[in-house]
């Protein structure tokens, strides 16, 4: 009897193991159209309404459930949004007095005009214009040698740069500025890295500057302030003097600083309705040369038009 | 003995697992305890081989296993040979120690979760599921089991007082059945009657 019934078992469950790894292979084996599929689509068609059913059902059971972890889970969010607020709170207030700090040092500097006062301004008009600003983009003023204008004279106007003095007289002094097609500029981005880039004016639209040979990865945001880089060494100077505003950022796409490492810029100094420039007239150490990078060497020449 | 007794048990176990399958569905799927969710499934099988035998565990993992996974659309028998072998150790546990510590369902639930939940996992490697294997993974399967650890002794109490009544040697039948026949206590009754 006992021999019988540990047969009947051991038979029953060889016969449940076998049936489950018969519908196993089948199953795996099978099409999606196949008959155990079809099968098992027919019983959740069945099931569904039974199941919408308990579902809706067994809804409150669900909530109250829900109801303990959604709670426990709300207060956990809430400490850590506690300890986040708390956190940034500090580091805004730490913001305001760096840009308090900032504002006042900025104040500073223009006061001290951005660290130029070694230089002599100059504030003259502008008299002439050429008729096409996509061949040649300058401007003729009414200051010259006379008036102690050298040749590499860093422009302002409107708080930001101009261009440089290619050309000296006596009386009037032609200035290139830095849309003219030939006219290259050592910046930097006021971003967080501070990165280094050649402006140039851009083919077709010179009032479109675009910072060149920029990092790949740099992180350069719209309306990032682009200044002067400027650079001294032992035999060249740069053109113009460091931390002189250029322009501001306009269009930083990631994808064309990838490929291209270039950004778009628009000149702070409004360059097609500015009636007066200023003119930095500095001194020129002995035997040292300012250069404009990538310009072709030494700008202009002393001389007329 | 009424004709009837005989279709008790089986009729109490499908509906049993019926419900089970679809509360599973429904509602306890749907609520994570510590980012994962219980699973009743094992534990009334591992319940059911418990009290009814190894036998009754082995068929009713069985049909289980194959209502879940024709419920929810999966590879039909993975399921199926978990479930057999949950109720079917559960019941030969209860066969071969007669265990009688209350403790013991605690114990076993937890096992045949833990069976549930790796047999699956690695069932579904086998078949070609590409799973990351991570710390996320192992973490999740611990709670798993500890979850069905705890939730192991209610749902044993629950199909206890289910099948309670229509089980072969239930002692509550026993007793009824020896008062009604002129006192035999369960340890004078003959073993050939077993």
């Amino acid at each position: 009897m006992y021999d019988k019934q540990v047969r009947r078992r051991r038979a029953v469950l060889a016969l449940l193991v076998v049936v489950s790894l018969i519908l196993l292979t089948a199953y795996f084996g099978e099409s999606p159209g196949s008959p155990l599929h079809s099968v098992q689509r027919g019983v959740v068609t069945v099931l569904s309404p039974i199941q919408e059913g308990a579902s809706r059902a067994l809804k409150p059971v669900r909530d109250l459930f829900g109801w303990f972890g959604d709670t426990a889970r709300a207060k956990k969010e809430r400490d850590q949004l506690k300890a986040q607020r708390d956190r940034l709170l500090e580091e805004v207030a730490g913001y305001r007095a760096a840009l308090l700090e900032n504002r006042q040092l900025y104040n500073l500097l223009q006061v001290d005009d951005n660290g130029l006062q070694d230089y002599e301004k100059r504030t003259v008009r502008i008299i002439g214009r050429p008729p096409n600003n996509l061949v040649s983009d300058r401007l003729q003023v009414n200051a010259g040698s006379g008036d102690g204008v050298h040749v590499g004279d860093a422009v302002l106007a409107d708080g930001g740069l101009v261009g440089h003095v290619s050309t000296v007289t006596s009386g009037v002094s032609f200035v290139t500025l830095i849309t003219d097609p030939s006219s290259t500029v050592a910046v930097k981005v006021l971003d967080d890295a501070g990165d280094f880039g050649l402006l140039k004016p851009s083919v077709g639209d010179p009032l479109d500057l675009l910072a060149q040979l920029l990092p790949r990865r740099a992180r350069i945001r719209l309306n990032d302030i682009v200044v002067t880089a400027g650079f001294r060494t032992s035999r060249l100077d740069s053109l113009y003097p460091p931390n002189v505003p250029v322009g501001r950022v306009t269009k930083a796409d990631p994808e064309e600083l990838q490929s291209q490492q270039q950004v778009h810029v628009s000149p702070i100094a409004d360059l097609r309705h500015v009636d007066f420039v200023q003119i930095l007239i500095g001194p020129t150490a002995s035997g040292q040369q300012r250069a404009q990078v990538g310009a072709g060497g030494p700008a202009g020449a002393v001389g007329g038009p | 003995m009424s004709p009837g007794d005989g279709y008790q048990l089986p009729l109490r176990l499908a509906a049993l697992g019926f419900l089970t399958v679809v509360v599973q569905i429904t509602a306890v799927s749907q609520i994570t305890v510590f980012g994962v969710s219980a699973d009743l499934s094992p534990l009334v099988v591992a319940a059911v081989g418990l009290l009814a035998g190894s036998l009754p565990g082995a068929v009713f993992g069985f049909a289980v296993g194959l209502f879940v996974d024709l419920a929810l659309v999966q590879t039909l028998g993975v399921t199926s040979l978990l479930f057999i072998a949950i109720g079917y150790g559960a019941g030969r546990f209860r066969e071969l120690r007669d265990p009688a510590h209350g403790l013991v369902p605690l114990a076993v639930g937890a096992v045949a979760a833990a069976v549930s939940t790796v047999g699956f996992t690695l069932m579904q490697f086998m078949l070609g599921v590409r799973a990351p294997v991570s710390w996320e993974l192992l973490r999740q399967t611990v709670v798993t089991i500890l979850l069905g650890a705890l939730l192991a002794l209610p749902v044993y109490a629950l199909v206890r007082r289910v099948v309670q009544g229509s089980l072969p040697d239930d002692p509550l039948r026993r007793r009824r059945r020896a008062y009604t026949t002129g006192g035999l206590s369960p340890l004078q009754r003959p073993s050939a009657g077993r």
